[in-house]
């Protein structure tokens, strides 16, 4: 999907070019950003004052031909924040509203869609009676079974608690991973989200794309720190569960070493993804002895970003991973660290939350 | 006290105009509801006060304007009675002050009711594949569905009651144009009347109070429905 755009409205801006692949794309920037323009623009629900859109090669908007393609035509089922299920229906009406107009080809079948997302001992019921969770998750089902020819999240677990978040989080981590192959485009302004499901990350500033590219090249990339937030910076890479101890902790395998953690679910053998902020990680120059923290990482630094604060940003590279680490430019000086340093990265087991670890 | 024929006959004859006159005039003040809820045009305003015109006119300046345009003397009676639709002094024009007296009140009740439907479901369903029509049809018709029956019923006990607009424009003809409050009316001009007055007024308020009580409910199905929609 390829996307234009410019659009002003209530004195604000939005001049934005972004694309989006296979795949959990993510559409990430504070409140006032211009995501939620930008996903209606792209459902057909806004007509820009300029703009194209095009999916694998077919032009949906343009505004230079005058084309506007209706959003029942376009097939970009939307799941917004507020579900907007319909309350004269019940959970089985409301799943089945879209099919009727479903292209042959793109039908996904009923009971695979209600076993994925757990809907069976919802059916009968009316949507003003099910919980925030609930809803989201009826709302999803219902926008599967329309046969979309890609799915539109708008925020879609913003209203939720952290709990009902973590219920629907791994529906959503096997929508991507399944069979369905349907590329979904996620606006969200919660990275701990974001880092769980996208494969490709864009940034939003101001009404403009401030950067983007594969989430794991964004979530390290230094420029990028500011946009993100200094505390939700990080690398995300993927670990595999090599053993679970009877203490709790879990031994998982990454390419420059292995971790222990905590509250790792997923069985021996999974692959997981994991999420590590960049203040969590401490370096040294040394082998450090006699600490309490359990992982120890060989690294070598890849580049020092100084700005005009106190603190500073490394890259490091891990085997074939890199890691962030946010440091003090005095920790800098002090350890002498440049590109190509050998140094040691330390991780807290306790500082990897269950939260920050998907599948 | 006694319901003579005259009696029978005033209530058969309200009964009929009242269903006639609901008929013809809920597609119409939908329709009108539905362009004063959602549409955006110039003379939208015009359009409201016209249609509340009835409501805050003398029915007498009303049933008078209707008898000026409809008249056979008139083009536009002169050309329905061409057709073979005579209204002056006929049940059809009672049927007629029916509509115009009653459609205030649906127009109102149909454009609340619009009004309260969340167009952001509406856009829910255009993106899973839904057609203007089709959402028209699946989400707000079933929606508004209270709404409309609310006015149905208003619009039919305004026609049970309907005076002056239907005396001025049709006259007071038995068995043609004498509804049940003419015929009440009619009653109590004649020494003796007031005990088939009584029996009619009777009567009249039944039917009044079952159709406000019945829209009062479907008033209250509509609120309910359209809080359940967070």
């Amino acid at each position: 999907m390829k996307l234009r755009l410019k659009h002003s409205y209530d004195g604000f801006a939005l001049d934005l070019d972004l694309e989006a692949g296979s795949g959990v794309t993510a559409v990430f920037g504070r409140s006032g950003a211009g995501k939620t323009t930008t996903l209606n623009a792209i459902a057909g629900l806004l007509r820009p004052d300029e703009g194209y859109l095009e999916i694998d090669g077919t032009p949906l908007m343009d505004t230079a031909r005058g084309l506007h393609v209706p959003p029942h035509k376009r097939r970009f089922a939307t799941v917004f924040q507020d579900a907007r299920l319909f309350p004269h229906l019940s959970v089985a009406q409301n799943l089945d509203f879209g099919t009727r107009y479903a292209p042959a080809g793109r039908i996904i079948a009923r009971n695979d869609v209600i076993a994925l997302l757990g809907l069976a001992p919802l059916l009968a019921r009316a949507p003003a009676t099910l919980s925030g969770g609930e809803k989201q998750r009826v709302a999803l089902g219902r926008a599967l079974l329309s046969g979309p020819r890609m799915l539109l999240m708008d925020e879609p677990l913003a209203s939720l608690d952290a709990a009902r978040k973590d219920e629907i989080l791994p529906y959503l981590e096997q929508l991507r991973d399944g069979a369905l192959r349907l590329p979904i485009l996620y606006v969200s302004h919660a990275l701990d989200e974001i880092t769980r499901l996208a494969d490709r990350l864009v940034v939003l500033r101001n009404g403009q794309v401030a950067a983007q590219g594969p989430l794991r090249d964004v979530m390290t990339d230094p420029a990028a720190v500011p946009l993100l937030g200094v505390r939700e910076a990080g690398a995300v890479l993927t670990a595999t569960v090599h053993s679970h101890a009877d203490d709790g902790l879990s031994t998982l395998a990454i390419s420059g070493g292995t971790l222990e953690l905590m509250g790792v679910k997923a069985s021996v053998g999974a692959r997981v993804r994991l999420r590590i902020l960049a203040q969590d990680v401490t370096l040294s120059r040394d082998m450090p002895l006699g600490i309490s923290a359990l992982n120890v990482l060989r690294v070598s630094v890849h580049a020092v970003h100084t700005g005009t604060g106190p603190g500073a940003l490394v890259t490091l590279n891990a085997g074939d991973d890199r890691l962030l680490a946010r440091v003090t430019r005095r920790a800098i000086a002090n350890l002498d660290l440049h590109s190509g340093s050998a140094c040691y990265a330390i991780l807290k087991s306790s500082a990897m939350s269950p939260r920050s670890i998907g599948r | 006290m006694t319901l003579d024929s005259l009696a029978w006959e005033a209530l058969r004859l309200s009964l009929w105009v009242a269903v006639w006159s609901t008929l013809i005039a809920v597609p119409l003040a939908l329709w009108v509801a539905w362009i004063l809820a959602r549409g955006r045009f110039r003379g939208k305003s015009l359009l409201s006060a016209l249609v509340h015109l009835p409501l805050v006119l003398p029915p007498v300046v009303t049933g008078y304007i209707l008898l000026t345009l409809f008249s056979p003397a008139a083009p536009a009676g002169a050309a329905l009675d061409a057709v073979g639709l005579t209204l002056a002094f006929k049940w059809t024009g009672a049927v007629l002050a029916a509509i115009v007296m009653g459609f205030p009140l649906m127009v109102r009740a149909m454009r609340l009711a619009i009004e309260a439907v969340d167009p952001r479901l509406e856009e829910a369903a255009a993106t899973l594949g839904a057609s203007r029509w089709a959402v028209r049809l699946r989400v707000t018709l079933p929606l508004i569905a209270p709404g409309i029956l609310a006015g149905a019923v208003m619009g039919f006990a305004k026609a049970m009651g309907e005076f002056g607009a239907t005396i001025t424009f049709v006259a007071n003809i038995p068995g043609q144009t004498q509804t049940l409050p003419i015929a009440i009316w009619t009653a109590l001009q004649i020494p003796g009347g007031e005990g088939a007055a009584a029996a009619m007024a009777l009567l009249s308020c039944a039917v009044a109070l079952g159709a406000v009580l019945a829209s009062e409910a479907l008033a209250a199905r509509v609120a309910t429905r359209i809080k359940g929609s967070q």
